[in-house]
């Protein structure tokens, strides 16, 4: 061993000690994510909006249900601050109520369709073989089919009362899931030659096990961006059911019933469907723009994200 | 590659037949016909329902696969049944795919085009103002569902007809009053059709130009486009003939799929805007529990995804010399 090789040690021994802490992963991205102005005031949207879903109906004087007899069709003022409907309902308190109702199908439905994506996908990748074949099919099949007209039929014969709504996140999973799916798998056929992967499997771990523990979370970054985009997806979505009528049903409502119904007089007394679209393009902006900060700050061949 | 072909369609076909028939099944169990006349006032005599819904094949009575069957071997002779009225769905759908295309066309191409356009240029002026500002634009335009803004080009157009006393925008189906002056049709259907259209060129340039935008960015931080211009090719050279060529593969096969599936893409505009096209069908159909309909409605779906599935194919086999079919 030269001199400058012992120098060269010992520098970096004192870098090491240095007081300057290292970056942990978690602490890098959220730098990176913290960058990105747009993500950060996506995400605090987010809070706000989620905050005003779940408490909102307590600071409200009206209940979503009440009937003010003594104001049909008002324009807002300052009793109904954003209106009222034709049956004299307060636009506002049926607004926080529709937002909570498409957040929660949002959210369900992204949870729910990135996990059966990183199941399927993972395991067609790494079992392959007629799985991975049958998996593939029943994407192609998924994807052929237009989802919002068979997600619509298979509502319209679902049985309707207080928990319909959970019909419709399972409808809106089943058809969410395929191209993630894809995505996952083939990040998974890299993953599956790393030789950690192949160190468990010469160790005997059962494939399951392998999927989960080892493969999944190495694919984590990608999960996490997936979901995220999935709760914008799933949000249009469901409104785009729920206005035509289709999705969330009266007596029920999400921010697409809302605005099915205030559509329909939008020309004449357009603060029905002013209100309720608004929120929703505020809610979807703003998970869209969260998911773009995410990709950025996850992804490590980005540049958008600046450095370190 | 012939091969290559005739097997990828054999796949298609037999993708196609499988899809359709689970709708079939499920559109039959799901949508009930007969309810159509539970709600009728005087009450119809069952009897007569019963005969009205064998005649269509829709009762719920008749075994379903012996309905499956009655329904298959009509498809297989061109025959795609009737609504529970009596109404034929195969005259239904070639009538109401020309109102799609005479709707669809200009508002999907122009939006391409200028989404291609729009992208391209704002990448390369990545960060400066007229980046962001378009960038902001094409994320709220994103955000916004299609039936949100059709609505507001409905307010705003009505706004201006009571500000100016005027009728400029028309928005309610394809034709209205025509005038009695020469061309008069012409105008009328213009004027109809120009609030759609506008609404579909901002919905499509807008996810268009994210697309496109991220390709750009990608090819000009290429080491080819270096390279173009270390030899000394000037910067707008190495742009347009070397980042913007190899940029557009992606977008040819893009722009192949959506062209092929533009028909049941705009189902929110046809209804907004009152056009009797497919999108508007396929909602109708399931609003009136017309199996029939619904079903032939999706198998038309599949066919344009899958068409532009293979138009895709071939447009990547065209423009990209790297992919070599053995």
């Amino acid at each position: 061993m030269s001199a400058s090789d012992a120098t060269e040690i010992e520098t970096l021994a004192a870098a090491a000690v240095k007081p300057q802490r290292r970056l942990s992963r978690g602490r890098l991205i959220l730098r990176r994510f913290v960058r990105n102005k747009t993500a950060v005031v996506g995400a605090i949207g987010i809070v706000l909006l989620a905050f005003l879903a779940i408490f909102g109906s307590y600071f409200l004087y009206w209940k979503f249900d009440d009937i003010d007899t003594n104001a049909f069709l008002n324009p807002p003022d300052s009793a109904h601050i954003l209106g009222t409907t034709q049956a004299g309902r307060d636009v506002l308190a049926l607004t926080v109520r529709g937002l909570g109702k498409s957040l929660l199908i949002g959210l369900l439905v992204a949870v729910l369709s990135t996990s059966i994506a990183a199941l399927v996908g993972a395991s067609a990748a790494y079992l392959g073989g007629w799985y991975e074949r049958a998996a593939l099919w029943v994407i192609d099949l998924l994807l052929v089919v237009p989802s919002f007209f068979l997600i619509a039929i298979a509502s319209r014969g679902a049985p309707e009362g207080d928990a319909s709504w959970l019909i419709l996140v399972v409808l809106l999973a089943i058809f969410a899931w395929p191209l993630s799916a894809r995505v996952v798998r083939s990040l998974t056929l890299s993953i599956r030659e790393r030789e950690y992967v192949q160190a468990a499997k010469f160790m005997g771990l059962p494939s399951f096990r392998i999927i989960l523990r080892h493969i999944l979370p190495n694919a984590s970054s990608l999960l996490i961006i997936d979901a995220t985009l999935n709760v914008g997806y799933a949000i249009l979505s469901e409104t785009g059911l729920s206005y035509f009528g289709f999705g969330v049903h009266a007596p029920d409502t999400s921010l697409g019933t809302l605005i099915g119904e205030g559509a329909r007089m939008a020309t004449t007394y357009p603060w029905i469907f002013l209100g309720p679209a608004a929120v929703l393009v505020f809610l979807v902006m703003c998970v869209n723009a969260v998911g773009d900060g995410l990709r950025d700050a996850l992804d490590p061949s980005s540049s958008s994200g600046g450095q370190a | 590659m012939l091969r290559y072909i005739g097997k990828r369609l054999l796949n298609y076909v037999i993708l196609l037949y499988v899809a359709v028939s689970l709708t079939y099944l499920l559109a039959a169990t799901q949508l009930n016909p007969r309810a159509l006349w539970a709600v009728r006032q005087p009450p119809v005599d069952p009897a007569i329902v019963e005969d009205q819904l064998r005649q269509y094949n829709l009762s719920d009575q008749v075994p379903l696969l012996e309905r499956y069957w009655t329904w298959f071997t009509g498809v297989l002779h061109g025959d795609w049944g009737y609504s529970p009225t009596g109404v034929n769905v195969a005259e239904q759908i070639s009538t109401r795919m020309w109102v799609s295309l005479r709707l669809l066309l200009i508002g999907t191409l122009a939006g391409l085009v200028i989404g291609v356009a729009a992208g391209a240029w704002t990448a390369t002026r990545q960060y400066k103002v007229s980046d962001r500002v378009v960038t902001a634009l094409s994320l709220l335009i994103i955000s916004t569902p299609a039936f949100v803004i059709g609505h507001l080009t409905q307010i705003g157009a009505t706004l201006f007809n009571n500000v100016t006393g005027t009728r400029t925008f028309e928005f309610i189906g394809e034709t209205g009053d025509v005038g009695d002056y020469p061309l008069a049709w012409l105008v009328d259907r213009l004027q109809h059709l120009f609030l759609p259209t506008l609404v579909l060129i901002v919905i499509g340039a807008a996810s268009m130009s994210r697309i496109q935008r991220n390709l750009m960015l990608d090819s000009l931080g290429a080491d080819y486009v270096r390279t173009a211009r270390a030899k000394g090719l000037p910067q707008r050279r190495a742009v347009m003939k070397h980042a913007l060529r190899t940029a557009l593969i992606p977008t040819g096969t893009y722009v192949a799929f959506s062209v092929a599936t533009m028909f049941v893409g705009a189902t929110f505009t046809e209804r907004i805007f009152s056009f009797p096209g497919i999108g508007q069908y396929g909602v109708d159909t399931i609003t009136n529990r017309d199996v029939n309909g619904v079903v032939a409605v999706t198998a038309f779906a599949g066919v344009c995804v899958l068409a532009g599935a293979v138009l895709s194919d071939i447009m990547v086999a065209i423009l990209d010399p790297r992919v070599r079919l053995a």
